[in-house]
């Protein structure tokens, strides 16, 4: 059986990339957000915030990048749920093919969508005067942590989609991640907020990925906001797999 | 000198403490088609879904083509395919890519060519390169079945294949369903409408309360009750023939003619 495991996950890949490219609207709308948000705080918000680098556009584009990818995997999310609603999971879990294969179908559909909506940001980013000073091995890094957040927030999204019993409780969860930013470094510096909030802010997962990507973008060195970014990642990361996984059998007793 | 293609014993499934199956015992013959009749929540999709493989058994035993289903249900999945209540197509790919789709999956040798037989078996070559989405219900229904057929599974499955549609669409399923009686597959139909266990099947099994009341060939059941007083009345065509001979599109000269 485990020698069809490439061949069933290439098979069932095709399947729900040709969703995305027949759909490409989930594209743009995953970016429309992101880049709302990234003009309303650089051309409205921004003058009247204080950062203390030199550029707000510099400082706000990683945060906007977290964003997109919290409203990008809803989509999974939806993606999977639709799979369950239809009883095509059945169809496909009744057939002689590894079972995990579906799953990581939607997992690499996801990276897929998303690397090409954080491309599109990313692009505007740049035309609103966005100028990273990263060297190659740092956009190497930023590139692999992205991903990192990728795939850990798409087995995360992959929960709701196979719990959720309505279309809305399916993507319902992306909501808090996509504030999260907001109480984080993402938006304005921690120094700014009271003490609880402050305290919040700075130990949450997203000012140690979003210190991380603005560090390695300025091309500066990342100052062991690194590692906690990475673990925060893999703990979620690992956490959120088992539970899908275990989800995803437990359907099937 | 006939093998048995499923075979059931004692099967026995509860949900949340809720018995559903209470001791089935059920053998289909190969190539022959059983008719599992039941009012809804007797169990039949409860039974299918055990013998599919998507739902384990709390007890007994069930064999499909030869393979126990807890001891080797890769094998049982080999042999077999399933055609849910729902049609479980994709609507966003095209019928051909449903069809090539499931071939790679059973890992044809050759998917296209697998694809294309089925497209023309079933009909469905003017409408292979349209989105799914856009098919009738007969037609999706169609493709449906067309989908557990890649690979030529020994056994399929038929929970209620012909709910939601409408006469032309039950009409185009049951030729499809004549077809593979036909060519030797075994089948295990579900169904709440007498008139097509009537119609379709060798046997005919009655599903109870989670228990096989009778199983037997259409005479045996009607043998069961004893026979009425004869009665002689006028053979009036049933309404759903005049419904199909009036709504029979393209086929020309019943319209305007009563």
């Amino acid at each position: 059986m485990s020698s069809h495991v490439v061949q069933d996950t290439a098979a069932l890949t095709g399947r729900t990339l040709r969703h995305v490219t027949r759909s490409p609207d989930t594209i743009v709308t995953t970016a429309v957000m992101p880049i709302a948000l990234l003009l309303l705080f650089v051309f409205v918000l921004g003058g009247a915030i204080d950062t203390g680098s030199a550029s707000y556009v510099d400082y706000l584009l990683p945060g906007v990048l977290l964003i997109t990818v919290a409203s990008g995997v809803s989509y999974t999310a939806f993606r999977l749920f639709q799979d369950k609603q239809s009883g095509i999971i059945d169809r496909f879990r009744s057939m002689p093919i590894t079972r995990s294969a579906l799953l990581w179908a939607h997992v690499l559909t996801s990276v897929t969508a998303n690397a090409l909506s954080l491309l599109l940001v990313l692009a505007v980013g740049l035309l609103i005067g966005f100028r990273p000073a990263a060297g190659p091995a740092a956009w190497c890094a930023v590139v692999g942590l992205l991903l990192l957040v990728t795939l850990t927030l798409t087995w995360v999204a992959i929960v709701p989609g196979l719990l959720a019993r309505t279309v809305d409780g399916a993507s319902a969860f992306s909501y808090p991640l996509i504030l999260l930013p907001f109480v984080s470094s993402a938006f304005v510096p921690t120094g700014s907020m009271p003490a609880p909030v402050r305290l919040f802010a700075e130990h949450q997962p997203v000012t140690a990925i979003v210190d991380t990507l603005r560090a390695l973008l300025a091309g500066q060195p990342v100052e062991g906001s690194i590692w906690p970014a990475i673990a925060w990642c893999a703990g979620v990361l690992v956490i959120a797999q088992v539970v899908a996984v275990r989800l995803f059998r437990r359907a099937a007793a | 000198m006939s093998t048995t293609a499923i075979s059931v014993h004692g099967l026995v499934k509860s949900y949340k403490g809720v018995p559903v199956l209470r001791g089935v015992d059920l053998d289909v013959e190969a190539g022959t088609v059983l008719a599992l009749l039941g009012a809804n929540g007797a169990g039949k999709t409860t039974l299918i879904r055990v013998l599919a493989t998507l739902q384990a058994a709390d007890g007994g035993t069930c064999s499909v083509a030869g393979h126990d289903i807890t001891e080797d249900p890769l094998s049982v999945r080999k042999a077999s395919s399933l055609t849910g209540q729902f049609a479980a197509v994709d609507e966003i790919l095209s019928g051909r890519e449903n069809l090539q789709l499931i071939a790679r999956l059973r890992h044809h040798s050759r998917p296209r060519q697998a694809a294309e037989d089925l497209l023309r078996r079933f009909a469905l070559q003017e409408a292979a390169d349209r989105r799914v989405g856009t098919y009738s219900g007969g037609m999706r229904r169609r493709l449906d079945i067309a989908m557990s057929l890649v690979g030529d599974p020994a056994v399929l499955y038929l929970d209620e294949p012909t709910t939601g549609l409408d006469p032309a669409g039950r009409a185009e399923v049951w030729q499809t369903m004549r077809a593979l009686a036909d060519a030797g597959t075994t089948v295990l139909l579900t169904t709440q409408y007498l008139e097509e266990a009537e119609q379709l099947a060798d046997r005919i099994a009655i599903l109870h309360e989670g228990r096989i009341l009778v199983t037997g060939t259409l005479a045996e059941l009607h043998a069961l009750l004893p026979p009425r007083e004869v009665e002689h009345v006028q053979k009036q065509p049933g309404l759903e023939d005049v419904f199909l001979a009036l709504t029979a599109a393209g086929s020309g000269g019943m319209e305007e003619s009563l």
